[in-house]
């Protein structure tokens, strides 16, 4: 049996042609080799090139994350592999939008608290809000939390985008 | 410029046919009659008809393997497509260079569960190395040319392309294979020449060194198995091979110490487990060779020479890897060696071949053979002997045999081997034999079969018989599954559970039966007669040969154990029984 290593977390970025069954390679390689997607993003970014950038967040023991970094390479679309976590530092993004249903205090504390994270009202009824945030991970689910007892209804989140800081392209 | 148009299937065939390719192992069906159409009206390129779809792609491994070229299948859609799945997946664990045309239903039935539809890039995904649906008549060309590329480039494997019949049908513009540069796909085939003087440096300290080499020094070809003999013989470096490497380095050379592993010699294993550097050359640690990864090689410095990036740090953590192509890392690797004027402490290296040498005074493949029950080893001995001086090539299905195979045959030149290593399909040798005997008409091919293995393809006898292929079915008989019978034996308390091969048909009137050679041999005094009789026999043959059926395959190291606590024969089974981790492992 391997020694017990510890778990990391790190955020991929990678390159890929955007063309059919692409995503399905990448979510297959995951699930058929057993790693975790903690997040996983995708949308075209070069539309000349036809070229979709995905954004996953895995978690793993050091020797796993860099087989997965080494097999996402292997795939025949995929153009580049960026591990951002080692790579230096890169900002992550993340959109949430939040539905809290309720009245009295506790609609106007969720406000409060919503002023605080700069979370936009972007759609309200009488009884109810729905809040578009954005930011890091951690700050979504802090906020997140803090709406559970105010009356969070729903939550739709977008995953992770991720780029490297500085003036170097992927 | 005038781009010519053609259907789909014409250019199928055209691209094929500028791809070189000679032969296609296929079998007919609705959705490639365009196709096949095609191939009616044509004679450049072969076509073996197969009697199941599985068999075409193990064909086509063997035409591969024996060639270096890629291999080419086509089956139709359905059911076609689903029986073609394991080979396939024979072929993406062995890394052989494999294209698969599927037939598809036409694109706007697809999705609807039509007749004999199956979503084919779905199933596939996992088990190629890369596949097409193609949906437009006007990239079905270049698809092809690519599937060709991306098969043999690289680390090699099967890549699939589903074909719709409407896009067989329709027009399209053929272009043809030159324009080819694909968009992301781009393999490294030098290796960094910081990295190869880290490793020559490394080397030139190593007091017990050892090269480990595997499958990928033959994906590489010839050259590079002279480049590997080349290294080996200036440095005298002792040498193992993986099971799926043998016939990368000359096994006759007094240098090679046997295949490692599970079932390798005690030698190699004792070598593999003391060792302080280590190179391992086109291998990947696989957990046959291994063994407990935690003793794996407890005290060595590891260097990995590999095309593919994923095979490294997987299993094994190196300390140096070489990402490239085996042929030319060692082409700069000796280069350096030699213009460093690298050498080794001559002293130490004395003391291990000595080591060595005590190790194989064991002679761990030792057996007894009485007079009357034969041996499996003694007749992979006899058929060793008999077929030296030949052109000839060996398969094997999956099991004792061929463990004994591996063990008992001599490979001095690489191509000549052709087993099932990383998926271990029974049914794999007859099939892939036939693929030989085609790209090898003269040669003599011989497929070590178990009694068990061979009903799995036993069809192809037909095709043998069809196309005059003089294939040689040599059956171990041991009325057992016996690799299972053994490892019931060692780990579940002796009960053979379903492992009998109960009602065994009468193999000489089975080959008689498709037309073929039937020979048995019963008792020790046959052996070579028989084994003799089959080389001259230039028409198809399945020998039945009885042998004891109590027989385990020694050395073995049982899963989960370490190298040195090796069994090396049934005396040694009682006195160490196989831990729990042990158990789960296959
Ligand atoms: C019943 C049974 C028992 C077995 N027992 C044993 C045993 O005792 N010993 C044993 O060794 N095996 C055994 N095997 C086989 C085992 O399962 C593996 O298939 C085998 O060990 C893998 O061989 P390999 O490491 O050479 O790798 P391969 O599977 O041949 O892989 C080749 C490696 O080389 C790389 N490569 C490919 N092309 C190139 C190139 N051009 N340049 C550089 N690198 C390249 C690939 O990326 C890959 O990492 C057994 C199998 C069965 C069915
Ligand atoms: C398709 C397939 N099914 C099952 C197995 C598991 N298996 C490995 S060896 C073996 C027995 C092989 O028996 P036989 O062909 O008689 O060879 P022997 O071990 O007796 O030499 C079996 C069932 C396999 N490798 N492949
Ligand atoms: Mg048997």
């Amino acid at each position: 049996m391997m020694q017990k290593e510890e778990i990391v977390r790190h955020t991929f970025s990678v390159l890929v042609n955007n063309e059919a069954g692409v995503l399905a390679r990448v979510i297959g390689l995951f699930s058929g080799r057993g790693y975790n997607i903690d997040s996983l993003t995708v949308a075209e970014v070069d539309v000349h090139e036809k070229l979709s950038r995905i954004t996953i967040v895995t978690s793993g023991t050091p020797m796993i994350i860099e087989q997965i970094k080494a097999q996402l390479g292997r795939l025949v679309p995929v153009h580049k592999v960026r591990d951002l976590t080692v790579e230096g530092p890169h900002v992550s993004r993340e959109l949430a939008l939040v539905k809290v249903v309720g009245s009295g205090e506790k609609r106007v504390e969720s406000l409060r608290i919503a002023d605080i994270f700069r979370a936009r009202v972007v759609d309200s009824t009488n009884e109810s809000f729905v809040f578009e945030i954005v930011g890091a991970t951690e700050k979504l689910d802090a906020f997140i939390n803090l709406m559970e007892p105010l009356g969070l209804a729903d939550v739709s989140r977008t995953g992770v985008a991720a780029i490297a800081r500085g003036p170097k392209p992927l | 410029m005038a781009q010519e148009t053609l259907t789909g299937a014409e250019m199928v065939l055209k691209a094929l046919t500028d791809q070189g390719v000679e032969v296609i192992f296929g079998y007919p069906g609705g959705a490639v009659l365009p196709i096949y159409d095609e191939i009616f009206k044509q004679n450049k390129i072969r076509h073996i008809l197969v009697r199941h779809e599985q068999a075409a792609v193990h064909a086509a491994e063997g035409y591969a393997r024996s060639t270096g070229k890629v291999g080419v299948v086509l089956v139709t859609s359905g059911p076609g497509a689903t029986n073609a799945v394991t080979g396939l997946l024979d072929a993406m664990m062995d890394s052989i260079p494999v294209v698969c045309l599927t037939g598809q239903v036409p694109t706007h039935l697809i999705g609807n569960d039509a007749f004999q539809e199956a979503d084919t890039t779905g199933i596939t995904r996992p088990c190629t190395k890369h596949n097409y649906l193609v949906k437009d008549g006007n990239a079905l060309a270049r698809t092809i040319h690519e599937a060709f590329y991306v098969a043999q480039t690289g680390r090699p494997g099967p890549v699939v392309i589903d074909l719709p019949k409407d896009i067989l049908m329709g027009k399209g513009s053929y272009e043809g294979p030159s324009k080819v540069q694909h968009k992301s796909y781009r393999p490294q085939i030098k290796g960094d020449l910081n990295r190869i003087e880290e490793a020559v440096e490394m080397l030139s300290k190593a007091r017990k060194p050892l090269l480990y080499c595997g499958g990928g020094v033959i994906n590489s070809g010839p050259a590079a198995s002279q480049l590997l003999t080349q290294f080996a013989k200036m440095t005298n470096f002792p040498v193992t091979l993986t099971l799926m490497g043998l016939g990368a380095f000359p096994g006759s050379d007094p240098q090679f110490l046997g295949m490692v592993g599970m079932h390798g010699t005690y030698e190699a294993n004792w070598a593999m487990h003391d060792c302080d550097v280590m190179v391992c050359i086109g291998a990947r640690f696989d957990d046959r060779v291994t063994g407990r990864l935690n003793a794996f090689a407890p005290n060595s410095k590891k260097i990995h020479i590999d095309i593919d990036p994923s095979s490294v740090n997987k299993n094994v953590q190196v300390d140096c890897a070489i990402i490239g192509d085996v042929g030319h890392v060692l082409e700069d690797m000796i280069k350096v060696w030699k213009s460093r004027q690298a050498n080794v402490d001559a002293a130490a290296l004395d003391a291990w071949w000595k080591q060595i040498g005590e190790w194989r005074a064991r002679d761990c493949l030792r057996y007894q053979q009485g007079d009357q029950i034969i041996k499996p080893q003694y007749a992979l001995q006899r058929l060793n002997e008999l077929t030296k001086g030949r052109e000839t090539y060996f398969s094997t299905e999956v099991g004792q045999h061929q463990m004994w195979a591996a063990q008992f045959l001599t490979f001095d030149k690489p191509n000549r081997w052709l087993t099932s290593g990383g998926l271990g399909t029974m049914g794999y040798g007859l099939p892939a034999a036939m693929g030989v005997q085609v790209a090898h008409p003269d040669a003599l091919v011989i497929d070590v079969a178990g009694e068990a293995s061979i009903m799995m393809n036993i069809q192809e006898m037909s095709t043998l018989m069809q196309y005059r292929l003089p294939v040689k079915v040599f059956i171990l008989n041991n009325r057992y599954m016996g690799m299972v019978r053994q490892w019931q034996e060692l780990l579940h308390g002796g009960r053979y559970s379903e492992s009998y091969s109960e009602s065994l048909p009468d193999f000489v009137k089975l080959a008689e039966a498709f037309g073929a050679v039937g020979l048995r041999a019963d008792k020790v005094s046959e052996v070579d007669d028989v084994i003799k009789e089959m080389i001259e026999v230039n028409r198809p043959v399945i020998v039945d040969c009885a042998v004891d059926q109590t027989e385990n395959c020694f050395p073995m190291i049982p899963s989960g154990a370490a190298h040195n606590e090796m069994l090396l024969g049934p005396a040694d089974q009682v006195a160490k029984p196989i831990s729990e981790d042990g158990m789960v492992l296959v």
